[in-house]
């Protein structure tokens, strides 16, 4: 559990480390962020970068700017930046009830929003809100600036749209209509493992009834996604047991689910069932 | 730490029985603990591990200039064989490194040695081993099927070993029988998980051809004597040194071939060579548990009075045989304590070993006894619902309550409180709330479920007992030498070895109380078979009785002399002393000594003994005690979310009798972890191969032992039942706390689910399985 050899590249600023990103992509080289993902992955040999960009010095990365509508998240801010809210938008307690369920206090303290991003397992939260979201990811390299939309942005396990040269400098969520609601649930064995499956569903109610309903699904399928069936089953409906349910159950049939040693595909399915009404009852709450 | 000292103030108290705080503490609290991967060496090892099941070794390719150490370079050392002289053993033996052919996914087939760990690992990374596969069996009921490719020439039908017993009348009893109640239980493979994993340290003297081997291991002294074994050289040759150990949990009990190699490899390097394994390599490559098929039956009366149990126990031991215990030390285990705490005297079991391509099984905390508990606690709720009786009804009918009680097996039970620690806990519970409170839950859509494991445990059992298995190598006995220094300090060299029990904390204690001075004047050496005498090590919940009762005895003798130089000294009689506090006194007077001037005068003014005492104060007890047995009552109770399959912990609670406690926050804190590796046992902790016998569970995310999130507050209740068995009457109580949990909670949980009509008798009781069973009745009709 030794990583192999590497050369660790410290630049202070945006340009010096496109500049190595660019220099190194050939060889493997690759961004370390928070190092949480990527560490463990070296031990284990998985994988053997020749070259690791830093970007823990790099300045101008560590913002978070909310604009009144957009909140901007640079590469080095921490998981734990959103133990208390961001900004008074809805979207500040939303970040805040998320990130609580992000491994442990340690990991969160050292591993980054971007970093989970451009990891793209399947069960990340942060992957999760911003698939949920409608998050725009901001891929800068020295040819220049791509803004990808989160659909766009994650390609399957742990794998997404970024070039081997690209830095994901930053990342922006849409604030939440004031009166939004939001709802979280995720099901994992032991507090601050990875979800076996996790809902994150947002909405609006007009004279009481679902409007604007999103219902994202995270660690069910190689990828996080809006599940449309389930938010078919929401909108235009007063927030009831009944609902819920048929949202959870469209969910839970509208999948591909993965499947694992400890999670077989009819296990998934009803995993997803509760995860999603459970979510949805969040949201009442 | 003033709590050491005081008390000793002439207020006569005992300090067996007293929580003091455990010497080692400080130092480990602070890192200063030294173990054996913080040593420096000149040359380190990265073992290459095989990638295949099963298969022969067609080549091994390793670049240019490396240092690549194969069975081929080490032809002279000896395989390491095991021996049972019972029980149909057949003896198979595991070269160093794979010599040929490999067994197991993670067996070492190439030692890389170089200047740093990294370097060797990166060397290891480019080593290729051609290997052509071979059908991989990795159930055991698979490898004992007919037909099974054969894994090792010397054990036809992969059957390593196999035990039969059968009380005489047992058929007629049999079939009087009002109902049979039956389980087929599942216990898959755990690995004990010790914090610090294996590592060792080996160093040649140049000067004197002598090898010093540190290692992190339960046994220092049968390591030098196997390791020296295999290597064909006089153990006067070699020193093994455990200094602090990071746990064992019985893993570091088994000598493990990279110690052998690493200790040929400094003899033939002339240096020293380290090795420091991983976390991957001991999940996969060091040695494996639990992993058994039980079918039991139990025939009861028409009273639900057990008549009569019959068992058929088959156990994974993996590729090779464990050393010392042999791969018997599940299978015969289980044969012998399958009877448990109750009253019955018909008994038939079949017990058998199956050779697989998997890691090899050897001791883990608790040893079979986690997976027939939870067998026979699981039999014993299903017969409640059978009579439709309460689960501590069929207890309280079916308990040994008189001792000494001879078991159907032959095994002699000493006093013990089955019957008074499971009311303890009934009480303590409060099962009549519980009662209201699940049925007032239950009509909320919410399941609660309360289950409870009573179980006795052997423990502390000396050489006649291994003697039963017809071991090559019977261990049983510890030797502990006493001395007091002329300074008047205490030392004690003891043969055990704990890895972080608190025995020198304990043994202190002991030694206080008969030597008159207080703890922190007492030393406990261990560890080093050039200081300390030979003796078995940690492990089978023994130390404290057997090695207590070593000390006991030395302890004995030293008073014993102490006394006799008072007598001399004070010009008294040896009935009129009193030695306590430091000191000898003659009652009633003034007139007293203390131990540091009759220590002194034992080496320094012998003359004045005129022959009538031995010069020195140094004392040696020998102690081989028959065993005893300890028990207790684990209570679970549970909250089952039906929907997910997720299995909480409300509440743990434990009611044991561990004969005299010597020191009641280290027996607490033994309970303690144990019950947090039990929990990990019924619920989380798996070992998974796949069909092709890889492992997808090779690491902390993957096998998952309980955080401190999935543990809830453990309650403690004690009872004392002094231990007529053993000297100090203490009885053990190292492996306890992991017997009761996977019994108690898998209980709980069916006690949660009965409303679905469905039971788990697998264990870990994952939600995955939970969810499987209530998604089949959910669809049934
Ligand atoms: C025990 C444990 C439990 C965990 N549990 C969870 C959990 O429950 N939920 C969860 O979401 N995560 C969990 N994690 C992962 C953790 O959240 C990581 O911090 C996160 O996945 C990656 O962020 P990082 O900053 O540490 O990235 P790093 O580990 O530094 O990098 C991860 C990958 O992303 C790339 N990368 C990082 N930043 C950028 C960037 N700005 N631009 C381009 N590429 C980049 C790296 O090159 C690397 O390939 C857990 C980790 C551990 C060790």
């Amino acid at each position: 559990m030794k990583p192999a050899p590497f050369v660790r590249h410290v630049p202070r600023t945006l340009d010096e480390a496109l500049k190595i990103l660019t220099d190194v992509a050939g060889e493997d080289g690759r961004v370390l962020a928070g190092g949480q993902s990527l560490v463990p992955i070296m031990a284990f040999r998985l994988a053997k970068p020749a070259h690791l960009v830093d970007i823990n010095e790099v300045e101008g990365l560590d913002k978070i700017a909310d604009d009144g509508k957009t909140l901007t998240i640079g590469a080095r801010v921490r998981h734990a930046a959103f133990h208390q809210p961001v900004t008074a938008n809805p979207l500040g307690a939303l970040l805040s009830y998320v990130a609580r369920h992000i491994a442990h206090y340690p990991i969160r303290m050292r591993g980054t929003f971007c970093g989970s991003l451009a990891h793209a397992d399947p069960s990340s939260e942060w992957c999760l809100t911003s698939a949920t979201l409608g998050a725009v990811m901001v891929a800068k390299s020295v040819k220049g600036t791509r803004d990808i939309k989160a659909a766009e942005f994650f390609d399957g396990i742990m794998s997404t749209n970024l070039k081997e040269d690209e830095l994901l400098a930053e990342m922006r969520l849409p604030l939440l209509p004031a009166d939004a609601k939001f709802g979280f649930y995720e099901f994992s064995r032991r507090a601050g493992d990875f979800a076996m499956a996790a809902s994150l569903v947002t909405y609006r109610l007009d004279g009481g009834k679902i409007v604007d309903a999103r219902v994202g699904l995270g660690g069910a399928e190689a990828s996080p996604r809006r599940i449309p069936e389930a938010e078919a089953e929401l909108n235009g409906k007063a927030p009831s047991d009944a609902a819920f349910r048929a949202a959870g159950e469209a969910a839970s049939a509208a999948i591909e689910p993965l499947e694992d040693h400890q999670t077989d595909a009819a296990y998934r399915r009803d995993l997803v069932k509760v995860v999603v009404r459970r979510a949805l009852e969040h949201s009442l709450t | 730490m003033s709590a050491h000292t005081k008390g000793s103030g002439g207020d006569g108290m005992k300090w067996v029985g007293r929580s003091i705080r455990r010497v080692e503490d400080p130092a480990l609290l602070r890192g200063r603990g030294r173990f054996t991967g913080d040593l420096p060496a000149t040359h380190w090892v990265r073992f290459v591990r095989s990638p295949n099941a099963a298969g022969k070794i067609k080549s091994i390719s390793a670049p240019d200039g490396a240092v690549v150490i194969t069975a081929a370079d080490i032809k002279g050392v000896k395989k390491i064989t095991p021996m049972l002289h019972k029980f149909e053993y057949r003896p198979v033996g595991q070269p160093i490194l794979a010599d040929g052919e490999v067994r197991f996914v993670g067996e070492a087939v190439v030692a890389v040695v170089a200047a740093t760990e990294e370097e060797a690992e990166d060397i290891a990374d480019l080593v290729e081993i051609d290997i052509e596969d071979a059908e991989a069996l990795v159930d055991s009921r698979v490898a004992i099927a007919a037909g099974a490719r054969q894994i090792h020439a010397e054990a036809p039908g992969n059957v390593i070993l196999k035990g039969e017993v059968k009380s005489p009348g047992f058929d007629a009893v049999w079939a009087s029988a009002a109902k049979i109640v039956k389980i087929d239980a599942r216990s898959n493979r755990q690995n004990a998980t010790p914090m610090e994993p294996r590592a060792a340290h080996a160093a040649y003297d140049a000067a004197s051809g002598r090898v010093t081997l540190h290692c992190t291991t339960q046994m220092p002294h049968l390591m030098r004597t196997a390791i020296a074994d295999c290597l064909g050289m006089p153990e006067s040759d070699l020193r093994v040194i455990a200094p602090d150990v990071g746990g064992g949990f019985g893993q570091k009990m088994s000598l493990c071939t990279e110690y052998v190699l690493v200790t040929w490899l400094a003899r033939h390097l002339k240096s020293s060579v380290g090795w420091t394994e991983d976390r991957r390599e001991n999940l996969i490559a060091s040695f494996h548990s639990r992993d058994q098929y039980v079918t039991l039956e139990g025939a009861f009366d028409k009273d639900a009075k057990l008549l009569a149990l019959r068992a058929d126990v088959l156990s994974n031991v993996g590729a090779y045989s464990c050393f010392p215990t042999t791969s018997g030390v599940e299978p015969l285990m289980a044969m012998a304590e399958m009877p448990g705490p109750y009253d019955f005297q018909h008994y038939q079991c079949l017990a058998r070993g199956a050779l697989t391509n998997t890691c090899t099984m050897a001791a883990y905390r608790g040893v079979s006894r986690p997976v027939i508990t939870f067998t026979l606690e699981r039999l014993m709720d299903k017969a409640a619902k059978a009579f439709a009786i309460d689960p501590v009804d069929i207890r309280r009918k079916n308990l040994i309550t008189t001792f000494p009680y001879k078991s159907a097996m032959g095994l002699e039970y000493d006093e013990a409180s089955y019957r008074e620690t499971m009311e303890m806990a009934v009480e303590a519970i409060n099962l009549p709330a519980f009662r209201a409170r699940q049925q007032l839950a239950r009509e909320r859509g919410e399941y609660l479920g309360i289950g409870f494991a009573t179980f006795s445990e052997r423990t502390g059992y000396g050489s006649p007992a291994f003697a039963a298995r017809g071991m090559a190598i019977t261990p049983g006995w510890e030797t502990v030498h006493v001395t007091v220094d002329p300074s008047g300090y205490v030392e004690a060299r003891i043969g055990s070895s704990p890895h972080g029990q608190g025995l020198r904390t304990t043994l202190a204690q002991i030694i206080a109380d008969e030597i008159g001075v207080p703890p922190d004047m007492i030393k406990i050496v261990h560890g080093d078979t050039e200081t300390a005498p030979y003796g078995w090590g940690t492990f089978a919940s023994r130390s404290l009785v057997i090695s207590g009762g070593a000390t006991l005895i030395a302890s004995r003798k030293i008073r014993a002399k102490l006394l006799k130089i008072a007598e001399h000294m004070l010009e008294a009689a040896e009935t009129d002393i009193v030695l306590a506090d430091g000191k000898a006194k003659v009652a009633g007077t003034d007139r007293e000594v203390s131990i540091a001037a009759m220590a002194r005068e034992a080496y320094t003014q012998t003359h004045r003994f005129k022959g009538e005492i031995e010069p020195g104060l140094s004392e040696s007890g020998t102690y081989d005690p028959p065993g005893t047995f300890s028990n207790a009552c684990h209570v679970a109770i549970v909250r089952l979310d039906p929907e997910t399959g997720h299995v909480k912990l409300e509440r743990y609670l434990v009611a044991e009798d561990a004969g005299r406690i010597i020191n009641p926050m280290i027996a607490d804190g033994q309970v303690h972890g144990g019950v947090v590796q039990g929990i990990g046992n019924a619920l989380l902790e798996e070992i998974i191969y796949d069909e092709s016998g890889a492992i997808l569970t090779a690491n902390l995310a993957d096998y998952m032992p309980p955080t401190a999130h999935e543990v809830p507050p453990i309650e403690l209740h004690h009872m004392e039942t002094p231990s007529t068995q053993s000297v100090t009457k203490a009885k053990g109580l190292g492996e306890g706390g992991t017997i009761g949990p996977p019994a108690a909670i898998v209980n709980a949980i069916n006690d949660a689910m009965a409303p679905f009509d469905v039971e788990i008798d697998t264990i870990p009781a994952t939600p995955q399985r939970i969810r499987a069973l209530l998604r089949n009745a959910e669809r049934a009709p």
